[in-house]
């Protein structure tokens, strides 16, 4: 697979799905998904193809700055091609998610989720640091343009904080690699930006410390954990529909991504003498997160506080440092999703339908939007972890690893299930159950089109939760490099 | 070295001059605008063209009597000076045809300042220095003040002036002081006599004055109170002109002053110069962030850069070949963004009474006037530093360069001022994608040649963002070349 002309079919993509709004109105969301069903059926043939030797999918590297030693390096490995696949395939979820949400500027709009989704192909793929970096800012503009362009009615607001969040944090880690790259220099006499290479630098511990908080910094603000997570409710919120699909199911999993290709890898001895601090985080942000889901009137903003939740567990399970506690902090990444994925487009489908995200002006609407009902139903059950459906796979081996290494911290975790039932069913009550609200309008049930997609996300759900060695088979590659205990 | 080379390597210095006097006596001949227009363009075009010719002829270096010393390296920064005079050529014609009584001798000023710019590059000793400072600044009181019936011209020209004119004297005083600490005036032999209590005091004492006006000519707080005034005041493409090549002229010929002079091994001269730098990143940032005015906001913003190549100043003291290498690459970088912003502004302020600065005046311009709007928005992420533009580019070489150095204060300060400039800059990208308001007409169109113009800066800005490495290679090149 050549990762680049991925990449570059996304980019031309986003070009001609600007270009086409001329046309036809509607044309830029058909060239956006198209490119993105195109991409995914791809990527599910190199899945099937498998890998070659030494469990990579792809490889290729090219010249680009030899001043400084960058190179255009893209591989693809196991976890990669997985996150890569959820990328397009989520992708295709946003643009049907907000099929008929946008109404203006709509090939400006497909021209921005291409570019976000080419970003992040790019970031879950460079094996080159400056390139990564350059990838992770790339991911960063169209988003921002998503939220300050087809925003609600706080957008300056919201797009500004996420925007300065991820660059303040970026910057760091900016400081960071330079940083890597010139203590190899000093060293080995050669300034390169090359993953492989910067592996082998021989760093002073204290000096590791600093340059791995750089890393780690920037991607848990990407997570994000507390506390640094205070962008994300604000920018779900106030995002259109596919911008908050993007968010929680993807652009989130890049900070948990740099975790474990980046800080795990690039210092690992500073990173296991940080482990108490890194799943003390975790364990925060669960408690803090569904403490904070709980006591939201706003749909969206539940959901956005719900994943502040879940990415705590995979910062715990990251943190555990052991086999089990990795893979389980991968598969709540693939399965956190697909489920908050499908919740945010639960939201905006209400949106559109009752203008409006209050749960208090909701109220009994499964009588008037059964399939809705059903549909959320299931996704809230999911994302509350019931056996069976992929998140109560991934959670549940993050608390088997993570008791592994401390009782009283897994314990802790263990309670933000239970508070995630609470704020999971309660969001449920509020809006779909209880007396119907006679305020309600009239409201349309799902049709084909949004039924069709949701079908998809419970299909990967159950999929991961009934068979997750597919998964897990495909961490066999990174896992010996992390030196964890298997 | 014999006559023919030295002839060869002046050629940029013999054909602008050349073509200043041709422009001046086709004035006196007939008063046309498109005339005087072509005549200036064909100079500068010419004046690149001989750098290549002059090239061959150039060696390792060579010095031209003792007061300047020609090299690959100042034939980078004459390319640039000489490259931003032509954008501003380019997209002054229509300002100047549609605004000014008097045309054509705008054009002479422009020529003038070029010319005055190109012999900074070259400069190694104080009286090319002044003379290099001065025949810049000189045209650029009349440039700032032209358009004579307006108000806000005038007063910025005078201030410009007055002010410009006590920092000159402060840099002469500071010469004369140096000078009779160490008794020359060649950059190169400017340490003191030793063993004099009286002379070292003169050359701290000189060089207090000389850097005070210095840091006013780059703007450097606390010396940068005329910035924004004159800024605002002036029309927009001298701005852009002020902003580019009267401050890239004289940090190019204070950056070959402390390679040539050793400046920096007084260690009560480097913490001033780095108090300035520190203050000037931090200060520039955060006024920048009370302005409404885009003119002013740029001003502020230019405080900042200024600062932050201060990094690059303190590398050339020890590592010259990177310091260099480093300030010709972000100055490029910083050339071609600050150029675009300021023709965006002259383009869109086309046809109207005032000009457009306000961040009200371009509220949903993207939607309006998609080309000059698009190139705001790159120039502005540009100035940011966000990757994909130059100026991510630029900013990537201050971090190494900074690190390379280990100054961990100053790129902690570079990180912080960047974090305070996003906001600033986002909020004109902001104001650009807002839903329009008011009328469409209020908006210039623009000519052809100005958008273009102001097009080509913003594709620079992006594909130098992309794929920096042939500017890279060039660069690193000469400077390998002349020997640093």
């Amino acid at each position: 697979m050549n990762v680049a002309l991925l990449i570059g079919l996304l980019l031309a993509a986003g070009l001609v799905a600007w270009g086409s709004e001329r046309f036809h109105k509607g044309l830029p969301n058909w060239v956006a998904l198209v490119s993105f069903l195109v991409a995914t059926l791809w990527i599910v043939v190199v899945w099937l193809n498998g890998p070659s030797e030494g469990g990579i999918y792809a490889s290729q590297s090219y010249d680009w700055i030899p001043r400084f030693g960058i190179s255009l390096t893209l591989r693809v490995d196991g976890l990669s091609l997985m996150l890569i696949g959820l990328t397009t395939l989520l992708g295709a979820v946003a643009v049907v998610s907000s099929w008929t949400e946008t109404q203006t500027r709509q090939g400006f709009f497909q021209f921005n989720i291409l570019w976000v989704m080419a970003g992040v192909v790019g970031v879950f793929s460079a094996f080159d640091l400056f390139l990564f970096f350059f990838f992770w800012e790339v991911m960063l503009i169209p988003m921002y343009f998503l939220i300050a362009i087809w925003g609600h009615e706080d957008k300056a607001y919201a797009s500004m904080k996420f925007f300065l969040f991820t660059q303040i944090s970026g910057l760091l880690m900016l400081v960071a690699i330079v940083a890597l790259v010139w203590v190899h220099y000093d060293a080995h006499g050669i300034i390169t930006f090359d993953y492989d290479t910067l592996l082998e630098t021989e760093l002073d511990s204290s000096v590791a410390r600093l340059l791995m908080l750089g890393f780690f910094i920037a991607f848990i603000t990407k997570l994000p954990s507390v506390p640094v997570h205070t962008w994300l409710p604000d920018a779900h919120t106030q995002a259109p529909t596919a911008g908050s699909v993007i968010l929680a199911g993807i652009l989130l999993k890049t900070g948990a991504y740099g975790l474990i290709r980046f800080v795990i890898t690039l210092f690992p001895e500073a990173s296991q003498e940080f482990w108490v601090y890194g799943m003390g985080l975790g364990v925060i942000s669960i408690l803090y997160g569904g403490y904070m889901a709980y006591s939201q009137s706003d749909f969206k903003r539940l959901v956005a506080y719900s994943s502040i939740a879940h990415m705590g567990f995979v910062l715990v399970g990251v943190y555990s440092f052991n086999e089990l506690g990795i893979q389980g902090a991968i598969v709540t990444m693939i399965a956190h999703g697909f489920s908050t994925a499908a919740l945010f487009m639960m939201a905006g489908a209400l949106q559109e339908r009752l203008h409006t995200r209050e749960m208090s002006k909701m109220g009994g609407l499964w009588v008037r939007a059964p399939r809705m009902g059903a549909v959320t139903m299931f996704f809230v059950i999911a994302s509350v972890g019931m056996p069976g459906l992929g998140n109560f796979i991934g959670e549940f081996l993050v608390l088997l690893g993570a008791f592994q290494k401390n009782v009283l911290l897994t314990v802790l975790a263990a309670i933000g299930i239970v508070v995630a039932a609470v704020y999971g069913l309660s969001l449920m009550q509020r809006s779909f159950q209880g007396t119907p609200n006679p305020d309600v309008p009239e409201m349309k049930d799902f049709a084909f089109r949004e039924m069709s997609v949701m079908v998809v996300l419970m299909a990967g759900l159950v999929w991961v939760g009934v068979y997750p060695q597919h998964v897990l088979g495909m961490t066999d590659a990174i896992l010996p490099l992390l030196g964890v205990v298997p | 070295m014999n006559t023919q080379t030295t002839l060869m390597a002046s050629l940029p210095y013999i054909v602008l001059a050349g073509g200043l006097l041709v422009v001046m006596l086709g004035i006196c001949v007939r008063r046309t605008h498109f005339v005087a227009w072509s005549l200036t363009m064909v100079t500068l075009v010419a004046t690149l063209a001989s750098h290549l010719l002059g090239y061959e002829a150039l060696g390792e270096g060579i010095s031209v009597t003792m007061l300047f010393h020609i090299d690959g390296v100042s034939y980078l920064f004459n390319s640039l000076f000489v490259l931003a005079a032509i954008c501003t050529a380019v997209i002054a014609y229509q300002y100047v045809d549609e605004k000014l009584r008097f045309r054509e001798e705008f054009y002479l000023l422009l020529l003038a300042a070029t010319f005055g710019s190109l012999t900074l590059p070259a400069a190694t000793h104080f009286v090319s220095l002044l003379l290099g400072l001065e025949i810049v600044s000189i045209s650029l009181y009349a440039m700032v003040a032209y358009p004579e019936k307006v108000r806000g011209p005038l007063e910025a020209g005078l201030k410009y002036m007055i002010l410009s004119v006590a920092s000159t004297s402060s840099i002469l005083f500071g010469m004369a002081l140096i000078y009779a600490a160490s008794g020359s005036m060649e950059f190169a032999q400017l340490t003191p006599v030793s063993g004099s209590a009286e002379g070292d005091v003169f050359y701290l004492l000189g060089h207090v004055f000389f850097w005070s006006g210095i840091a006013f000519k780059l703007s450097l707080v606390p010396f940068h109170i005329w910035t924004p005034d004159v800024y605002q005041g002036a029309p927009s493409i001298v701005t852009g002109f002020i902003a580019t090549v009267s401050k890239g002229g004289a940090f190019v010929v204070v950056m070959r002053y402390v390679m040539e002079s050793d400046v920096f091994s007084s260690e009560a001269i480097t913490q001033a110069i780095f108090l300035i730098a520190a203050i000037s990143m931090v200060v520039g940032n955060l006024l920048a962030l009370q302005q409404r005015n885009l003119k002013r906001l740029l001003a502020y913003s230019s405080i900042a850069h200024m600062g932050y190549l201060i990094i690059a100043l303190f590398l050339v003291a020890t590592q010259p070949s990177i310091g260099f290498e480093t300030a010709i690459v972000y100055l490029a970088g910083y050339f071609v963004m600050t150029l675009a912003a300021f023709g965006v502004i002259t383009v869109i302020s086309q046809g109207s009474d005032s000009e457009l600065a306000s961040i009200d005046d371009i509220q949903g311009l993207l939607w309006r006037r998609p080309i000059p709007a698009a190139t705001m928005v790159v120039s502005a992420l540009s100035l940011a530093g966000i990757p994909l533009t130059m100026g991510f580019i630029a900013k990537f070489y201050l971090f190494a360069a900074g690190i390379e150095g280990e100054m961990w204060t100053l790129v902690g300060l570079l990180v912080l001022g960047s974090a305070i400039g996003i906001f600033y800059y986002l909020r004109i990208i902001f104001a650009m994608t807002a839903k329009p308001e008011g009328e469409l007409d209020a908006v210039g169109r623009g000519s052809w040649a100005g958008i273009s113009a102001v097009a080509v800066l913003g594709i620079a800005t992006l594909a130098l963002g992309i794929y920096p490495t042939p500017l890279v290679d060039v660069v690193q090149n000469l400077v390998r070349v002349s020997g640093f």
